[in-house]
Order: structure tokens, then C-alpha cells, then sequence
């Protein structure tokens, strides 16, 4: 499945809460042989909405050292791009902290 | 499915996310927690490890070597739609603690949850977040049977420096968790202007 790959750019450190976007061409990735099943079924989540990596680790039930890798092929073949998280705490912008601890007063 | 279906043309709303971690010892309510706030049921993630502790992310190389997987619980709040926290379990067992390194980076912060009749059991997570530097707070889970100690004992008996936050709580209980990760981002708050301080002074 993941082609006996240990390494690719997109799979190096990319974070459980990195969010996984289809690309607004990519509507016909079973038409691509080089893709395996585990490949298109991400794809397909991700064109119903843009998905963490933990999430699409669930949701396929597969572990997360094999989706980065399915991910990163995904990257290379331009059938989706990777958003990543915001960096380390301290670079949180205080006024997204603020809407995070209102968006959680208002739950 | 989860960030809501974009409409056709639209491009997806591609939101910021952030991470909190919930740490303590086996069976302190972690699972719980997470489950008390979450819109979905706690989802598992796995990664597969050889016995050296190490990631395997090769399937087709293993044969031969010993695997184990860990799981990790998570949740997440959608607090608007380009606006999503998540909140992860981390794994108890200390032989997993690489895990921890992994998830902490990047993190908002964490909850450390304690049971005041084994409290031992969440010094090493204490100790992780100091040594890291990583803002966290002790959410102290009121179980029906344990004695009810006053905050400052628990303070002492942990050894927490005075500005970390100790809160009581019931990890089954919505409001009382959302107080607790209020908590947790305020804390984290207050520690990034102290830092700032420190960077320009
Ligand atoms: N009475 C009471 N029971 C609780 C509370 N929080 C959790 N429990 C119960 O304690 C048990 C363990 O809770 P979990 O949430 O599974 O604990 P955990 O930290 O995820 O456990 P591990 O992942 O196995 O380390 C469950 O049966 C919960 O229902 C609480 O605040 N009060
Ligand atoms: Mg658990």
C-alpha cells in the first residue's frame, strides 16, 4: 500500500492536527492507477471536507505512520495540499487564544 | 463530513486547528474527558511501533520484527468553522513517552488529570510538562468515594510551582470540563506574555 516507501517530504513530522485539502481537480482519483484504494478513499473524505490527518487515520483505521505516508504521495501527485497547524504555543496569535476561550464559554 | 460540506464552487473552509493534551495516570478519566466536550465519540488513532519503540512506518518490513500499537483517544471542538480544537489522551505507559513528544509539539497546552488516592500516578506527567516548558494545569477528578482534600494539599503533595493552576473538576461533566480548558488556554495565555516579557527585556 504504501509501496515499501519509508520516506517522503510531506510525511516527515507532518502533525496529527495538520488538516488534509483536496484540490479542486482532484474529482477523479480512481482514473489514476498508481493509486491504491487507501489513496482514493482519502481523497474522497477530503473532498467532503478538509480532514486532520488524526481523523482520517480513525476513519480509515489505519495507523498514522501509514497515512503520512499515503498522504505524502497524495502531495506529490497534487491531489491534495496539507495546511499546517499553527506553529508552537508560543507563536499563538493572543487574539485566536481569546476566540478560543469565548468559542468555549459559548458551547 | 466534519468541517461541514462545502457547497459546490465554494472552496472549503480550511480551518486553524489547535491541540490540547489530557494526561494522567491509568483509569484517572482521561477517555472521559475528552468524551464530556467532544462532538463526536472519542476516535482512536494507532501507530504501530516495533518492540525498540521506534515508528514503523514501512508495513511491508516488519515481518520478523515485533510490533505493538498504540492508541491514542481524541476528540475535537469545532468552535467556529475555520476554528477547530482538538483534545488528545495521551498514553499512559511510560514506554510510549516518545509518543508524548510527538503530540506535545505544537500543543496549546495540557491538562494533567489527577486522582487524589494515587496521586503518584501523575508526577511523571508533571514532571514531562515542567521540563518541557509546556503550559499545563492539574484538574484534580472528584471521584464519588475519595477523600476531598483542600487544593493546597495537592499543591504540596505534587510540588507545583505557584502559577500552575489546580483545578477540582468531574471529568463526566460538560461544564466542568469546559471550565478546565478555559483554564488551560488562559494559562497559556498568561505564559506567552511572560515569555514575550522575557524576549524583549
Ligand atoms: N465517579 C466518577 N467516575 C469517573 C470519573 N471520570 C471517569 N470515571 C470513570 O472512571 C473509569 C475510567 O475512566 P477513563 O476515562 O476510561 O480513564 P482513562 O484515563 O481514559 O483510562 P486509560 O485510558 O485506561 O488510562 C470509567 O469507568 C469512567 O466512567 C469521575 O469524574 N467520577
Ligand atoms: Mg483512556
Amino acid at each position: 500500500m504504501t509501496r515499501g516507501r519509508t520516506t517522503s517530504a510531506a510525511q516527515h513530522r507532518l502533525d496529527l492536527i495538520a488538516v488534509v485539502v483536496a484540490e479542486p481537480h482532484a474529482d477523479d482519483p480512481e482514473a489514476d492507477s498508481t493509486l491504491s484504494p487507501e489513496h482514493v478513499d482519502i481523497v474522497g473524505l477530503c473532498r467532503h471536507a478538509p480532514q486532520s490527518v488524526a481523523e482520517l487515520s480513525a476513519e480509515l483505521d489505519l495507523p498514522i505512520g501509514v497515512v503520512r505516508v499515503l498522504i505524502g504521495d497524495l502531495v506529490d501527485a497534487e491531489f491534495v495540499h496539507v495546511n499546517r497547524p499553527v506553529p508552537p504555543a508560543e507563536l499563538v496569535d493572543e487574539s485566536i487564544l481569546r476566540d478560543v476561550i469565548n468559542g468555549l464559554r459559548a458551547l | 463530513m466534519i468541517f461541514g460540506r462545502s457547497e459546490r464552487g465554494k472552496p472549503p473552509v480550511e480551518p486553524v486547528t489547535l491541540k490540547i493534551l489530557v494526561a494522567g495516570g491509568f483509569g484517572v478519566g482521561k477517555t472521559t474527558l475528552v468524551g464530556a466536550v467532544s462532538e463526536i465519540r472519542p476516535l482512536r488513532t494507532e501507530e504501530l511501533l516495533t518492540e525498540a519503540g521506534r515508528p514503523v512506518d514501512d508495513t511491508s518490513g516488519v515481518e520478523g520484527k515485533r510490533t505493538t500499537t498504540v492508541a491514542m483517544d481524541f476528540g475535537r471542538i469545532t468552535l467556529r468553522e475555520d476554528l477547530v480544537l482538538y483534545l488528545f489522551g495521551t498514553p499512559g505507559q511510560e514506554r510510549f513517552w516518545f509518543m508524548w513528544d510527538e503530540l506535545s509539539e505544537g500543543a496549546l497546552g495540557a491538562v494533567v488529570l489527577a486522582d487524589t488516592r494515587r496521586l503518584e500516578d501523575c508526577f511523571a506527567a508533571v514532571d514531562y510538562f515542567e521540563r518541557r516548558s509546556i503550559p499545563f494545569l492539574v484538574g484534580v477528578n472528584c471521584f464519588e468515594g475519595a477523600d476531598r482534600y483542600p487544593a493546597e494539599a495537592i499543591r504540596q503533595a505534587l510540588d507545583l510551582d505557584s502559577d500552575v493552576p489546580l483545578l477540582l473538576c468531574d471529568a463526566r461533566d460538560r461544564e466542568s470540563v469546559k471550565e478546565i480548558l478555559i483554564g488551560v488556554v488562559q494559562h497559556a495565555m498568561a505564559f506567552q506574555a511572560d515569555r514575550r516579557e522575557t524576549v524583549t527585556t
